[in-house]
């Protein structure tokens, strides 16, 4: 059904048929003429944030725990760069983002005109694809194209720059084909042999490991409950990433907990001494791996990914499975049920009695204080307060994140958002505020440091002027933290800068703002305290008091190998000398 | 365009032994605004090398055009290359053309050598040895074309260095698949 329209008409008229319900935006002069649309319609519910980046990372939340496309609408010139760091966060953890950008009309573009930037050029190196629509006959077929892009294959952030005589424009509006795009074809199914070979390769295994990541996530619920499904049949051990807790239940009992820099002592001692990896949908990021010339030397790999390109980036593995990870898990189900009689499955009892004795190490454990609240013991209690609920849990960035991924347990999927490659301080209010509206009922927690917090904090005027209750659980011990951890591990603790000075009042900052705010620096207290803000109809800012000099621990210090770990030391008050463990070497990495 | 060696990462500890190799890469791409800058975006954003890079338009009704990269690398960094390539969206398809071993590669250089005498026949003598065409002359210069795989090219600057080089223009490498059947 094609019908005449203007290019603004058909911005709107595109959500609608890809079925967008919410987009998040702020208006100005180059987006004008949609905004007028929007005006005139409640088919999409726009939410005004208060600064772009917000709206890019609100959008991350909204996709990540919905499964669906998340949508921003900005401005040229500012509107446009703000969203920079939102769409890198969305590259690096591949999640699907349609950004819509105004720009200056045609006729001015290249002129320096007033808020013109190069959109295209600079959001090149940022998304998955980008376009900029110079002509209205284009505009319909980029529009689809750019969802379906986002989408498909391994998921990221497209930029649709559409200068405002286009936006004025008339033209004809073709609703979405399903035709074949020209160029872009991802891969879903993988061949049958090689998963085959797999699933031979795993039932010979006497030290087997799953190793799974965000594309499990990525490929939506059917792919975590058929990861279940095979661990369930196999047997084998499972950990995860960052960015894939959730996939398998942290309660399951196959789990070890997550692995790399501050994961646990099981997961990474599995990983080292495994003969069989089978990697699903992770990417072998350095701070998984660690040292990469003594990561897991001793195991054969088979590596399921929906990007070629991820497969022998860093580690070369023995197997490559290019295909969507459900695809693949499905066959590895049904290969593994069919051979399960005659294949000679190898007794895992010495491997899992390994394993057991490496659990026995306890490596998340802290001493618990009676008068100051360790941060850790701040997640523990909130997820025993919490973990009944219909719950989703995003973060900043920092220690307080590896404190929430350690302590936080996830039962399902999509029910974690972290910015886990960018490392984006300031990516949890906004993304809480877009899960918290994809889940209006649900309870919607940002774990958050005080430092973090800071950085996108304007998006509280969002919370209250959209009535959305999310809570804020600062753990705030005054530093940046990781900073600090890594000031003490390489630089001598000489803290340049990393000393939260001149911090805001949280509680009477969370008045100002209209919404709720609590404080607590008592452990004993804590639990009442956190019934409190749960109870709470109406945005929280909860400022958590926590032990200031507490670090994060396991950790395999930059440069060193998975079986090389630091655990906190129990015993004293000193803890542990940071300073002597890393070597010159190291000390170069990030 | 050639990045000088940097030092190995730590984290790459488990890749750099491996020797440096040139490939010449066929990447077929819709012609349309940005893609060049995408291509050469993806190179210089992942630190990968440059020798030569061509781009033409081949299929004006299909908006194709062809961009041939002399790039270089360690193996597993070609391999990465192609792929990373094979990522694009407007890309058709990326021919490693160096593995498939049955390709022609040709590239076009326009050289200019000044001199008097004795340097003019020498120039002469080397240029017809290395089939070059005199494109422009005047009483103390040549404009050489010659045309031929690029370390055919270089040996020639490299004679004409001492006689009267005065400066090169090269188109570089231009590659297509030997035999009947396309890339």
């Amino acid at each position: 059904m094609s019908k005449e329209m203007t290019g603004a008409e058909m911005v709107v008229e595109a959500l609608k048929d890809q079925g967008v319900e919410i987009i998040f935006g702020y208006p100005g002069g180059a987006v004008l003429p949609i905004y007028d649309v929007l005006f005139h319609q409640d088919k999409v519910q726009h939410i005004l944030v208060r600064h772009e980046q917000g709206a890019a990372h609100a959008a991350e939340g909204y996709a990540r725990s919905s499964g669906k496309v998340g949508v921003l609408l900005v401005t040229s010139g500012p509107g446009a760069t703000n969203t920079v760091t939102g769409l890198t966060d969305a590259l690096m953890d591949s999640i699907p983002v349609v950004c819509i950008t105004g720009q200056v009309p045609t006729h001015l573009i290249g002129s320096d005109a007033f808020q013109e930037c190069d959109t295209v050029g600079i959001t090149r190196h940022c998304t998955k694809h980008n376009y900029l629509v110079k002509n209205i006959a284009d505009l319909p077929r980029v529009l689809h194209e750019a969802f379906y892009v986002a989408s498909s294959g391994r998921p990221g952030p497209v930029v649709v720059d559409i200068p405002k005589d286009v936006q004025f424009a008339r033209g004809v509006y073709a609703p979405p084909r399903s035709a074949a795009h020209k160029t872009y074809h991802p891969k879903l199914d993988a061949d049958l042999e090689t998963i085959q070979q797999a699933v031979r390769m795993m039932a010979a295994a006497k030290r087997p490991i799953f190793y799974t990541g965000g594309g499990v996530i990525n490929s939506g619920p059917a792919a975590s409950t058929l990861l279940r499904e095979l661990v369930g049949l196999t047997g084998f051990p499972i950990t995860s990433t960052l960015m894939g807790l959730g996939a398998y239940p942290g309660s399951g009992k196959n789990w070890l907990g997550m692995l790399g820099m501050h994961g646990t002592w099981e997961a990474n001692h599995a990983m080292h001494d495994c003969d069989l990896m089978i990697a699903v949908g992770a990417r072998f990021d350095d701070r998984i791996t660690g040292r990469l010339d003594a990561f897991s030397p001793g195991s054969k790999k088979i590596h399921i990914d929906i990007d070629r390109s991820s497969i022998n980036k860093n580690v070369k593995v023995d197997l490559a499975i290019v295909g969507d990870c459900a695809h693949v898990l499905e066959t590895m189900v049904r290969l593994w049920r069919a051979e399960a009689m005659s294949a000679e499955k190898q007794p895992l009892d010495p491997w899992w009695a390994e394993i057991e004795e490496w659990r026995a190490k306890k490596s998340l454990a802290f001493r618990n204080s009676e008068t100051a609240i360790k941060p850790q013991y701040a997640v523990q209690r909130l997820y025993a307060l919490t973990k009944d609920r219909d719950v989703y849990i995003t973060t900043e960035v920092g220690q307080h994140q590896m404190w929430a991924a350690q302590h936080y347990h996830f039962e399902e999927p999509n029910r974690w958002m972290t910015s886990g490659g960018l490392g984006t301080m300031g990516y949890g209010l906004p993304a809480a505020i877009g899960a918290q509206l994809a889940h209006p009922g649900s309870l919607v927690i940002d774990i958050a440091g005080e430092a973090s917090i800071l950085m996108c904090i304007q998006e509280m005027s969002t919370a209250i002027q959209y009535r959305l209750p999310v809570k804020i659980f600062i753990l705030n011990n005054e530093y940046m933290g990781m900073v600090r951890q890594w000031q003490e591990l390489l630089h001598g603790g000489r803290y340049s800068h990393s000393y939260s000075e001149a911090l805001p009042d949280f509680v009477k900052l969370a008045e100002a703002f209209g919404a709720k705010g609590i404080r607590c620096s008592d452990p004993a207290s804590l639990d009442a305290a956190i019934k409190e803000m749960i109870d709470y109809d109406g945005p929280v800012i909860f400022d958590c008091v926590v032990d200031k000099v507490e670090n994060c621990f396991p950790m395999i210090p930059s440069g060193k190998a998975h079986n090389d770990m630091l655990l906190a030391d129990l015993s004293d008050d000193a803890g542990i000398e940071l300073g002597a463990v890393i070597d010159e070497k190291g000390k170069m990495l990030v | 365009m050639n990045a000088p060696a940097s030092p190995p990462s730590p984290y790459a500890a488990a890749t750099t032994n491996s020797k440096v190799e040139s490939h010449t890469l066929s990447v077929l791409v819709d012609n349309e605004p940005g893609v060049l800058a995408r291509v050469v975006g993806l190179f210089s954003g992942r630190g990968y090398n440059i020798e030569s890079l061509t781009v033409a338009e081949v299929a004006h009704a299909e908006h194709l055009s062809r961009i041939t990269i002399l790039t270089s690398g360690a193996p597993e960094t070609i391999e990465q290359i192609h792929h990373q390539l094979e990522r694009l969206v407007p890309v058709h398809q990326v021919t490693d053309l160096t593995v498939s071993k049955r390709s022609l590669e040709r590239e076009l250089a326009m050289v200019k050598v000044k001199g008097r005498g004795e340097h003019r026949t020498f120039a002469l003598q080397l240029a017809e040895a290395f089939r070059a065409r005199i494109v422009d002359a005047t009483t103390e210069s040549f404009i050489f074309e010659l045309t031929g795989k690029p370390h055919k090219i270089d040996e020639f600057v490299d004679l004409m260095r001492p006689i009267g080089l005065v400066e090169v223009s090269r188109t570089g490498v231009a590659a297509i698949a030997r035999g009947p059947e396309p890339i």
